[in-house]
């Protein structure tokens, strides 16, 4: 038994020295990323709302109208509807559904798929439901509202004349995804109409369908046969989860993997003199912010806000540790959004700072507390912001809590000072504005959580009302001042502090063509990639 | 060493003893677990994390939030939970997890096989070096074998794990390339074993899956050799002092007075005798890798119970960890109540 | 020199006056041992370095440990006068380290000031009271133990918040069952000893029994056990610091900046290895007095 052992030993060290990884590539059909997907809950697209499920999502499933990644700019195209009218009223839109689509159990795609999942994303009335619910759309009346009349029309009918692009901007997200109806309706339980079995299994028209998902490990999808659209040149794709960046770049050196997605400055910086890998930049959607609780009484003087918005150091950071992950940002609107104010009027003045706190009635500053979560980036950003407060006389302690720790604080506004991320739901203006500058009705007893206005307990009726307005403008340039109009005074009397947006910085084998994070507006789109 | 209880009331005869030692055990058993469950369920509970924040997310409406509430069973008294949750346990459902969204014994099946292979490998790590190590140290009391084990021995108690960790990714799969990063299996070969065990070592081998094999052995050797230098500290250190008990006795400076060969000696007689000790300190070292390796794991990104049972914690999935402690709580319970059981019939001291 | 004389005469006298006189002795004694041990002394010189460096960490900092130089990041040790480097925000590396020796040392001392008196108050009064109250206390004790320690530490500070103090109180309530099974059995063999009889004779109650007369005996025992304990205590506490359930930055916990430092170990290696080799020093240390500790205390485990 003793001898058996050692000869196991021996012969597994031996073995060791012949399992030395191999230098190997991926095969060219096959896309490798790594990539942090512990987010994903659900690949339900009416109840999806994590980066990740995004990643997933968009290649899956195909929308009413969408992106083309090789042309953002453009904004939404025809997918799964061919063509649109809006009636003389604003508050009917018929769309015309494109042929030759089909889902990968071999269905057609028709419009009422289409109805089905719209009015399934309002009953089921899962987190983003209010993408969709927005214009008016309720459980109750979505038989009139949501109409296939015939297997190629679809009759929206909204509450109020909205912008046409806000309407179909909010279609391309991840809620707008067409759902296979008869395979859907298959695997339904308990009236849920396949919401549990579609959690882990999908039904769409996109070009891929996935084939296996492994939480916080692998994602793994394969080509959806049936897929109406030009063969894609990856035939699978393997998304598998790496926590850290340092690893993320080892394997991308040794050819383990064709794309890092969550490279850190340094890993970026030690990447540069590797043959074989390129790094490509492309601006996000997400935003870096403080925000100050306006029912501190200190926080509620508009000349702290200021002394605090002057006193950080947005250069330093941008140029330290989040060296080319982060520029620097100072409005609502991330840039590429219509309407996205660029200018940043605060940059880091301590003098200024102190010449405001002074003016303030609080000319001592006092104990400010900042509400964070335990990631690192984070964490370096608070620390940076209590080291230059600190010089302003201001005690900083950081509360430092898991993310929803920090995120019940924060939507029971019990924080002085949180500093977060805020990624815009859909590619529409309004994500963004009817968040950060809109609260009609200030009291506790709103508990309008989802509100960042709210949140901080900034009661602005009048700016809610700018808001408000800017959704029913229909001329593209009115609107887009309108928003232009609303940063420039919300970037100088809000209580929110929006100090940078975020770069993605994707590592990838120099063979990899075509990879489109999704920029500002959407998600990754495999189908695109050659190598 | 034994950290196992023995029921303690008074003597009934009308039982027989063997049935009252089972009952007692089984009663011990039962009252641990639950006491387990118990304190688990209430700091899950009184926690200042929303539950029903975890599962909505960030940009629910206040009516998503009250139908979750509900939904999660969270107005009913904190007392009425508990024993709905305890029912559910005992007809095996560990309800849903939050963060993965399937069932959370799936996930369990999931994930344990990973954490028994890297405990395993460990252990057999520990053993295979740490009981020869433990013998001979005693044997030659004071030489440089001795103070090898010794400091062995130390270096093992003073190391934090995640820090050797890194260092040792870094040298070995960073700079040198001798073993394979982070993770189980290399991208390539997932997908290609069809699972049996879930342990992929074993499943490869039986399977003939030799690249496969090879791959996983060499992300494994790693961690495994880490938690195995842990066990062997533990188990060499104990081996030595057992043996020096057994080498003071008097039968053996008999054995040694009647002519007997050094190697009948140690082996035949001494190493005989500690047995039975050695088998309840390994088993100890074994349920102390089981949940020892939390760390390891979440160093190496091994996707075993330890790192599942941490994020669930910070992701505030209380199904998931509770299950993950009551399936680590019971392993722990099961371990000292098999040692103390060898202790009883094999060992004609415990008597 | 002649009181030091007549002290070591007195100390070694081989037939004590009294129980005060005994005790000193064989504590000396244990002394004389120990400082024959080399490891040991080596440890408690490494110890007492340490804890030098803590007290006089502000006149041996080179730098403010909380001031940021984003300019100076990540520089090599010994570079602009920067002793180990400086880590991601520009901070000085040594003087943080200086610093955090603080920190590791507050933890130790809370904890042993918590855990063995919780082990020792719950042991004793199992021991002594017996019956239904002894099986209770023995049954939670169970439960204590039978709990995976790490995640149960892991549980209670995310449910009390992150920080030091919390901390503290997770380790300590995952410490104390050794303790009260330690303290019961040295209970349990005192109780029925002829002195406490004489005692309650004199018609001494409970309360006065167990804080005057039961506890004295049990500490000795439980300092030897708490000072293996230390290297793991600090290990724990390191751990949770790691995983930012520990201290809160900016403090300079050795667990926490290992865990900042883990970002940039390829590129700037010294950020969280200088800080893995400090931790592993203090538990040596810890573990080198303790092991001789045992050797004085525990004769069959001796050290040739």
């Amino acid at each position: 038994m003793k001898t058996s052992f050692v000869a196991a030993t021996v012969a597994s060290v031996l073995a060791v020295g012949l399992a030395m990884p191999s230098f190997a590539e991926t095969p060219p059909n096959m896309l490798v990323i790594a990539n942090r997907i512990d987010d994903i809950k659900t690949f339900d697209p009416a109840e999806s709302f994590e980066f990740a499920g995004a990643d997933v999502s968009r290649n899956i499933y195909q929308k009413l109208v969408n992106f083309d990644p090789l042309d953002l700019d453009a904004g939404y195209q025809p997918q799964l509807a061919e063509s649109w009218t809006i009636s003389d009223d604003g508050l009917t839109i018929t769309f015309t559904m494109a042929e030759g689509n089909v889902f990968a159990s071999g269905n057609p795609v028709t419009a009422k798929d289409a109805e089905f999942s719209l009015r399934r994303a309002v009953l089921l009335n899962k987190t983003p439901s209010f993408i969709l619910t927005q214009f008016g759309f309720t459980p109750e009346n979505v038989e009139q509202t949501i109409v296939a009349p015939d297997d190629r029309t679809l009759v929206l009918t909204l509450d109020k004349p909205y912008a046409l692009s806000f309407v179909l901007n909010c279609l391309t997200a991840t809620i707008g995804g067409i759902v296979d109806m008869e395979t859907a309706m298959a695997n339904a339980v308990d009236g849920d109409m396949g919401n549990e079995w579609l959690r882990t299994n999908t039904a769409g028209s996109g070009p891929y369908k996935m084939v296996d998902w492994k939480p916080s490990e692998s994602v793994l999808m394969d080509l959806n046969p049936n897929y109406g659209g030009e063969k894609p040149a990856m035939e699978r794709v393997i998304v598998q989860h790496i926590q850290e960046s340092a690893t993320q770049r080892l394997q991308l050196e040794r050819g383990d993997i064709d794309v890092a997605r969550n490279l850190s400055p340094e890993d970026v910086a030690g990447l540069a003199d590797v043959a074989d890998v390129k790094v490509i930049d492309e601006l996000r959607g997400r935003l870096m912010y403080f925000a100050a609780n306006q029912k501190n009484e200190m926080l509620s003087d508009p000349k702290v806000i200021e002394a605090l918005k002057l006193a950080t150091d947005y250069e330093g950071m941008a140029n330290s540790f989040l060296k080319g992950q982060y520029t620097v940002h100072q409005a609502f609107l991330p840039r590429t959004f219509l309407g996205a104010l660029e200018e940043t009027p605060f940059a880091y003045d301590m003098d200024a700072a102190k010449a405001a706190l002074a003016a303030s009635g609080h000319p001592d500053c006092g104990p400010i507390k900042i509400s964070v979560r335990d990631a690192q980036e984070r964490l370096d950003i608070a620390q940076s912001l209590q080291n230059t407060w600190g010089q302003l006389g201001c005690e900083v302690e950081l509360i430092v809590g898991t993310g929803a720790q920090t995120l019940d604080r924060y939507r029971a506004r019990e924080h002085d000072i949180y500093l977060g991320a805020w990624g815009p739901d859909y590619p529409d203006p309004n994500t963004n504005a009817g968040t950060f500058a809109f609260n009609p009705d200030n009291s506790d007893e709103a508990g309008a959580t989802g509100l960042l206005a709210w949140r901080n307990a900034w009661g602005i009726p009048e700016m809610s009302e700018d808001t408000l307005a800017a959704v029913v403008e229909n001329d593209v340039d009115t609107r887009r001042d309108m928003y232009l109009a609303l940063q420039r005074e919300h970037q100088q009397i809000s209580p929110f502090g929006v100090m940078f947006q975020q770069i993605e910085q994707n590592g990838m084998r120099s063979n990899v063509e075509n990879f489109v994070a999704g920029g500002a507006t959407t998600a990754v789109s495999y189908w695109v990639i050659t190598k | 060493m034994t950290d196992t209880t023995h029921g303690e009331g008074r003597h009934t005869p009308s039982f027989p003893p063997w049935l009252k030692t089972t009952l007692t055990t089984l009663a011990t058993v039962a009252a641990t677990i639950l006491g387990l469950l118990f304190v688990t369920f209430m700091i899950g509970r009184v926690m200042p994390i929303d539950p029903v924040l975890a599962v909505i997310g960030e940009r629910a409406t206040q009516e998503q939030y009250d139908q979750t509430f509900r939904d999660l069973g969270l107005d009913q008294p904190l007392l009425v939970q508990f024993w709905i949750y305890v029912t559910d346990v005992l007809q095996g459902d560990f309800g849903k997890s939050i963060r993965t969204g399937q069932e959370v014994t799936t996930d369990i099946a999931r994930v344990f096989p990973a954490t028994l292979e890297l405990a395993t490998l460990g252990t057999l790590f520990g053993v295979v070096l740490g009981v020869p190590l433990g013998v001979i140290a005693a044997v030659r009391r004071g030489s440089w074998i001795d103070q090898l084990a010794r400091f062995v021995g130390l270096i093992g108690y003073s190391m934090p794990i995640f820090w050797l960790g890194l260092v040792g990714l870094l040298v070995f799969y960073g700079i040198l390339g001798w073993v394979a990063g982070p993770g189980r299996l290399g991208i390539f070969y997932q997908g290609i074993v069809e699972p049996i065990t879930g342990m992929i070592l074993v499943d490869s081998a039986l399977r003939g899956e030799w690249a496969v094999f090879r791959n996983a052995f060499s992300h494994i050797i790693l961690p495994a050799s880490l938690l195995g230098y842990y066990s062997l500290a533990y188990i060499s250190r104990m081996t030595r002092s057992f043996m020096l008990e057994q080498l003071g006795s008097e039968y053996v400076t008999t054995a040694r007075v009647k002519g007997l060969s050094e190697w009948q000696v140690v082996w035949g007689h001494a190493f005989r005798n500690i047995r039975i000790q050695l088998v309840t300190v390994i088993a100890l070292a074994y349920a102390n890798l089981l949940e020892g390796s939390v760390l390891t794991e979440i160093i190496f990104a091994w996707p075993g119970l330890g790192q599942y049972i941490t994020t669930s914690l910070l992701a505030n999935d209380m199904n998931s960890v509770l299950g993950g402690t009551i399936v680590i709580g019971t392993i722990f319970v099961g371990i000292n109540i098999f040692s103390d059981l060898l202790y009883r019939f094999f060992d004609p001291r415990a008597k | 020199m002649s009181t030091s004389q007549g002290l070591r005469a007195w100390l070694l006298s081989e037939e004590p006056t009294s129980r005060q006189q005994a005790r000193y002795a064989s504590w000396y004694k244990g002394w004389l041992t120990l400082r024959s041990n080399t490891l040991a002394m080596l440890g408690l010189f490494v110890l007492a370095f340490l804890i030098l460096g803590a007290i006089f960490a502000p006149l041996l900092a080179t730098h403010d440990p909380f001031a940021q130089d984003l300019g100076q990041r990540l520089l090599a040790p010994g570079e602009n006068g920067h002793f180990f480097g400086t880590d991601s925000l520009g901070r000085d590396i040594y003087s943080r380290l200086l610093y955090g020796a603080r920190i590791s040392l507050y933890i130790v001392l809370l904890v042993v000031m918590v855990a063995p008196v919780v082990g020792l108050i719950v042991g004793t009064v199992s021991g002594y009271a017996g019956g239904w109250i002894d099986v209770l206390l023995m049954r939670i004790t169970d439960i204590f133990l039978a709990f995976p320690r790490l995640i149960l530490a892991l549980a209670f500070v995310a449910a009390l918040g992150a920080g030091i103090e919390n901390a503290v109180l997770a380790i300590s309530l995952t410490a104390w069952p050794p303790y009260a099974r330690i303290a019961r059995a040295e209970t349990l063999t005192i109780r029925n000893s002829d002195y406490i009889h004489a005692i309650k004779l004199q018609g001494a109650g409970p309360f006065r029994i167990v804080t005057r007369h039961i506890w004295p005996l049990c500490i000795s025992s439980l300092v030897i056990r708490v000072t293996l304990d230390m290297a793991g205590i600090i290990l724990t506490a390191a751990g949770l610091g790691f995983l930012g359930l520990g201290a809160q930055p900016p403090s300079p916990e050795w667990g926490a900046m290992i865990s900042e430092g883990r970002k940039y170990i390829l590129d700037y290696w010294w950020v969280a290895t200088i800080p893995g080799i400090a931790i592993f020093a203090i538990s040596l240390a810890f573990n080198l007095i303790g092991d001789g500790l045992r050797d004085v205390l525990d004769p069959k485990e001796d050290n040739a």
